[in-house]
């Protein structure tokens, strides 16, 4: 029998009933909820494409199963920060144009929230090792990681998420 | 005045632009967004053009129902050729609006000017804008090429920066990708695809297949395509994943190990031609000498894996596609599914970057198939990981052999780059044929075997001539038909591994010379734009202060440092680079730095341009370091992020980049400008820091070693 899986995303509890014993996370933030923000890049857990925050730690949901965040707190790139309300990543990546294609960026962005979470005053390698797990493919790099720095100098400031 | 050829193509004004929106102005342009921020230059272009504010203007792109035939989005063409016929379209328009105006204000044209969208009677305002003018003015003409563009001079918002226009839906993860995309009813389906041309498909033994999936799928089978189909993606993902152990082929062919390398190529048949000018009297009696350079075959490795989808209703079949040319596609769907054009939409829905031609087309025709055999249902393909990496074109390996005879001063006065190459024009639109119509039944021929015309830049033998001042200079072209996987075209195509080959070699004969590599190649180089930005890139990079072989720390063993130097025109009539980059090598490689000075003629959008520059550099650099599809592992060839890797955020050099400015009125493409120089700066770098040089791409830590080891 299907079970119903109860936990929050970006703050609302939702209860899902999985139509398949596989479905990861990833398909049920996409198809099912409808937050087409976190991607499907590989779904081999290599690429980082469909990072989200699970209770505050950055997770591939790409082979996350539903059952395992029974409970849980899950943050996708929507419940980051919306255009009225940015978070300061978000306005830094604005700022610096960090992008290309913009595939990775939904993942990026939220291995940086973790990473600054953990470690508000990382130095520039310490952002790109955080940033590892991410792959992007256009040559984006040196500006998505101005854009983390300076999102990290905003919020010691006391910029607010 | 002649009209610029893509406005030639596409004369009608109404094509281009509208009015229809009061205080808006609808543009539409044949170009696509891949995150070059074409859009954006676009906008930058018609708002400058037209004097309206840039916020007035809404952009559609990419739509064989509403936009301009452009062909492809691709060869650092979208400035050079649709940005200038836009540029042209919009100058028209407005000197129309204004004759209106002047007509009705019994007034010289002359005496009229435009201040977002309202028209000005010698800088007063009149009762005319261009939305009361529209009902007057048909945009309903050709366009004659009559209207003179406005002064660079007085340009205003042409070269400053804007941010871009796609970039905010990205951050904040809003639906953007056609993978994205949600239809009402929309089923999800993945192909088991044909191992290759001529594989037939045994029976399938689709009872265990859908055991497998535990849930509903149906299947759609047509010859040898094969396609799983259900409402849910992961039931469907998990059917197409069990499908290879339950459906078996016959006829397939892999590429064998022996075929990896690209020397393999100077064994096969060829079709062999000779361009440019017989050996020069100056040359007779002098001493030749050659070097021969190899690169592998390269995946585009987009991030994510291509979809498409596809409606068939009421005779009609609409696709949705992240391809680079929708009205190409939409002919070759026509070809393939014996459809009218006018029964087919193709729209273009931003995808992952792809870089040329990946696997975004080939999803579109498994999407337009599966939808035509299952009217009135949206269908959503989305290939997996490993068939992108398994079934894109690759860019084909190539061998660059360069000979080269030297005056008593050590330049060259004769100058020969002999290539061999599979063709770089593997696109539906070049004639050759989607996945899926090589398995349905009654699969078309097997395409002629062509390469990109020198023409539109060439394909293997694109930057084959040095632009160096050399009394006669020849490319001899062996285009290979037969190789062992489909090739296509790749961000610069064959002018990667040919300037690898023509810079390495030209640094080579700069130290017979004994000379510095960049006062060596400055000795025989007259284009000044060339020279200003080699001489910018040096400049930046401190060359002279720091020069090479000083460097070399005397124990072997330890990390070794070197400054390497690169340059090309693209094309050797677009952008113009020069790339100097800072390594050190130990056994492998590490990227320190990269100086770049580019010439990109009319910048329209600065920090775009600097942003494709930059990413031109850091993927040249994961080409140059890491890549090649490999045919001799255990999956026989890349299958994942593992048996493919690419340049990871700590593994990239901190990047200046300064466009070195130009009084030009036409812009250069630049989106491929530095792939070609920052090869072969990392190889000059390499070949400097050890005192040997490697030849062969990727430089891996084998490759390396090697070298080390046979000094």
């Amino acid at each position: 029998m299907p079970q119903t899986i109860a936990f929050t995303v970006n703050g609302r509890a939702v209860n899902v009933i999985a139509p398949h014993d596989d479905t990861p996370l990833l398909d049920v933030l996409r198809n099912h909820l409808r937050l087409t923000g976190t991607r499907f890049g590989c779904g081999l857990e290599q690429c980082g494409c469909c990072i989200v925050l699970i209770d505050g730690k950055s997770v591939k949901s790409c082979r996350r199963s539903l059952a395992s965040v029974a409970g849980c707190s899950v943050t996708t790139i929507e419940g980051l920060g919306t255009p009225e309300k940015s978070h300061p990543l978000q306005q830094a990546f604005l700022e610096e144009q960090a992008g290309q294609c913009g595939y990775c960026l939904s993942g990026i962005l939220i291995s940086a929230k973790a990473l600054l979470d953990r470690n508000p005053s990382p130095s520039r390698a310490e952002i790109a090792r955080a940033l590892d797990d991410n792959i992007c493919r256009c040559g984006a790099h040196n500006r998505i990681l101005r854009a983390v720095e300076k999102a990290a100098a905003r919020l010691r400031e006391g910029a607010r998420p | 005045m002649t009209l610029p050829s893509v406005l030639a193509d596409n004369p009608r004004l109404d094509r281009w632009l509208n009015f229809a929106t009061p205080g808006k102005v609808e543009l539409a342009t044949g170009r696509v967004e891949l995150g070059q921020g074409v859009l954006t230059a676009m906008t930058q272009i018609a708002a400058e053009e037209l004097d309206v504010a840039f916020e007035r203007i809404a952009i559609r792109s990419g739509d064989t129902d509403r936009t301009p035939n452009e062909g492809y989005t691709a060869g650092s063409q979208s400035m050079q050729a649709g940005g200038i016929a836009l540029r042209a379209a919009c100058a028209e328009t407005r000197a129309l609006f204004l004759d209106a105006a002047a007509q009705r204000l019994g007034c010289a044209a002359t005496e009229l000017s435009v201040h977002d969208g309202r028209i000005l009677h010698n800088g007063a305002a009149t009762q005319f804008d261009y939305w009361s003018l529209a009902q007057f003015v048909s945009l309903a003409r050709e366009a004659t090429g009559t209207a003179a563009h406005k002064p660079v001079a007085d340009y205003t918002i042409v070269g400053r920066n804007a941010a871009r226009v796609d970039l905010p839906a990205k951050l904040y993860g809003k639906a953007t990708f056609v993978h994205d995309m949600v239809l009402e009813g929309m089923a999800h389906a993945r192909v088991v695809r044909q191992p290759n041309r001529g594989a037939t498909l045994d029976p399938i033994d689709e009872a265990a297949i859908r055991r497998a999936a535990r849930g509903p799928i149906s299947f759609v089978r047509d010859g040898n395509f094969l396609a799983i189909v259900g409402d849910d993606e992961t039931t469907v993902e998990v059917a197409a994943a069990a499908a290879a152990d339950h459906s078996r082929w016959s006829g397939v062919e892999r590429p064998s190990a022996l075929q990896q390398e690209a020397n393999w190529l100077l064994q096969r048949p060829s079709i062999d031609r000779v361009i440019g000018a017989p050996e020069s009297d100056s040359a007779r009696g002098l001493q030749s000498y050659e070097a021969v350079f190899t690169r592998g075959h390269l995946a585009h490795a987009s991030i994510a894996p291509s979809c498409a989808l596809a409606l068939y209703r009421d005779g009609h079949l609409t696709v949705w596609t992240h391809c680079q040319g929708v009205y190409p596609l939409r002919a070759a769907l026509s070809r393939m599914l014996k459809l009218d054009p006018a029964a087919i939409s193709v729209r273009h829905v931003q995808g992952p970057g792809c870089y040329g031609h990946n696997g975004a087309d080939d999803a579109a025709a498994d999407a337009a198939v599966i939808a035509l055999r299952l009217p009135g249902r949206p269908i959503r393909v989305r290939w997996r990981r490993q068939e992108e990496f398994a079934f894109e074109p690759v860019s084909p390996a190539m061998v660059v052999k360069v000979r080269a005879t030297l005056d008593a001063a050590g330049h060259p006065v004769d100058w020969t780059t002999e290539i061999w190459s599979g063709t770089h024009q593997g696109r539906p639109g070049g004639g050759a044929s989607l996945l899926a119509a090589e398995a349905l039944p009654d699969p078309p021929p097997v395409p002629a075997p062509i390469d990109v015309p020198e023409a539109a830049g060439g394909g293997a033998t694109r930057n084959g001539e040095p632009l160096y001042d050399i009394d006669a200079k020849r490319i001899i072209h062996h285009l290979v038909p037969e190789v062992p996987r489909r090739t296509s075209a790749l961000r610069s195509l064959g002018a990667m591994p040919n300037v690898f080959a023509l810079e390495s070699f030209i640094d080579e004969l700069a130290e017979r010379a004994q000379q510095d590599p960049i006062a060596y190649r400055l000795a025989r180089l007259s284009d000044p734009r060339a020279r200003r930005v080699i001489e910018r890139a040096a400049a930046m990079a401190n060359w002279m202060a720091n020069c090479g072989e000083s460097e070399r720390n005397a124990n072997r063993g330890q990390a070794q440092r070197g400054k390497g130097v690169g340059f090309a025109q693209y094309k050797n009539r677009a952008a113009y680079a020069a790339v100097v980059v800072e390594l050190e090598v130990e056994e492998s490689i590490r990227l320190l730095r990269a100086w770049c000075a580019a010439d990109a003629g009319l910048v329209v959008n600065p920090d775009a341009v600097i942003n494709q520059l930059e990413g031109g550099i850091i993927q040249s650099a994961s080409w140059v370091l890491k890549e090649q599809v490999r045919f001799d592992t255990a999956s026989g060839g890349p299958i994942d992020w593992e048996t493919y890797p690419v340049l990871r955020f700590s593994e990239v050099p901190e990047i200046a980049i300064e466009l070195v400015a130009s009084d030009s009125d036409t812009p250069l493409g630049v989106g491929e400008a530095t792939a070609g120089p920052t090869a072969a700066a990392i190889g000059n770098a390499v070949s400097r820091a050890l005192g040997v040089r490697v030849r062969d791409l990727p430089l891996t830590r084998e490759r390396i070693m090697a070298k080390l080891l046979a000094l």
